[in-house]
């Protein structure tokens, strides 16, 4: 079995990284807050969570807050392990290639 | 391909501690802290106290305390009011937020031991149990302290465990708890605060 098996495919992309990066260390964490710790668009950020969540990777809260509509995210116990799992993976690859 | 891989874990690293640590308290509100509290302890010393504890004072001992108490008040309302104004200043000029989720975490988790702590105080002082106050604030201080510091960046949790380790001298040694809260709350943050300056200078 080859190193590269353990690159998640679904990390190898910037924002669903970041997604799951910020999850990592927050409980839950807003729509808006992730937006604005990934600079990314509504649209753009939407359906790499989309991804994520198809996955079970991270799951969905929705409540309310005055009556206004607030999404909640958290990751699962799959998603933080695929997420260590990947960053070992990484770590592999670039101690294989400083040798 | 390494260079990818480099990029990608720093990027996680930098996410990681963006949305989960709150940018720290500048070391100058450390300084202002420490001095507020200094002069207080100086008030309190020199024109709060009895200057002769054999003398019998019980007459006007709930006075002592209301002045202790405004004394203390004031210090407090000093050192939040500075820290807050020079927060928010270099937030600005760091074009970073400041209420934001983290912290609302951090205040939150700073809170819980100090309201339970100061609410214990005045519950003992109430029964007139004043001896260990001093070595209680410094106590519970240090707990919140340890307890906010999960949130922030730099070394408040050292600050944290030295009030805390101080308050458990100053229960020892009863009779002697204004100098170690001047110590505690004076001389600590000053110390701290001149280390965090240095550090922020550096940078």
């Amino acid at each position: 079995m080859s190193i590269i098996d353990n690159i998640n495919k679904l990390f190898d992309h910037r924002i669903r990284l970041g997604i799951m990066s910020i999850l990592m260390v927050n409980e839950k964490v807003n729509f808006k807050r992730l937006k604005e710790l990934l600079e990314v668009t509504d649209g753009n950020l939407a359906s790499h969570i989309k991804a994520l969540e198809k996955s079970e990777y991270i799951v969905v809260e929705k409540s309310f807050i005055d009556r206004k509509p607030n999404t909640q995210y958290g990751a699962t116990k799959l998603g933080r392990a695929a997420f260590k799992k990947h960053i070992e993976a990484l770590e592999n690859i670039i101690k294989r290639q400083m040798k | 391909m390494q260079k990818d891989y480099f990029k990608d874990l720093s990027e996680i690293k930098d996410l990681m501690n963006k949305s989960s640590r709150f940018i720290s308290l500048s070391g100058l509100s450390g300084i202002l802290a420490g001095s507020y509290a200094l002069i207080g302890a100086g008030i309190a010393y020199l024109y709060i106290l009895p200057s002769d504890v054999t003398i019998d004072h019980s007459a006007n001992d709930s006075m002592i305390i209301y002045y202790l108490i405004v004394d203390l008040i004031l210090i407090a309302a000093l050192s939040i009011f500075s820290a807050i104004i020079l927060t928010i200043k270099r937030a600005k000029s760091n074009e970073e937020k400041i209420w934001d989720a983290t912290t609302q975490r951090l205040l939150l988790n700073f809170l819980i031991p100090l309201v339970a702590g100061g609410i214990y105080i005045l519950i003992q002082a109430y029964q007139q149990n004043y001896s260990l106050s001093p070595a209680l604030m410094l106590i519970f201080y240090g707990l919140a302290l340890v307890n906010a510091s999960k949130f922030t960046i730099g070394n408040v949790k050292y600050l944290g465990y030295s009030e805390l380790i101080l308050g458990l001298i100053c229960a020892a040694f009863s009779g002697y708890g204004l100098y170690f809260w001047a110590l505690g709350f004076g001389v600590l943050h000053i110390v701290y605060g001149a280390l965090m300056l240095r550090e922020e200078k550096r940078q």
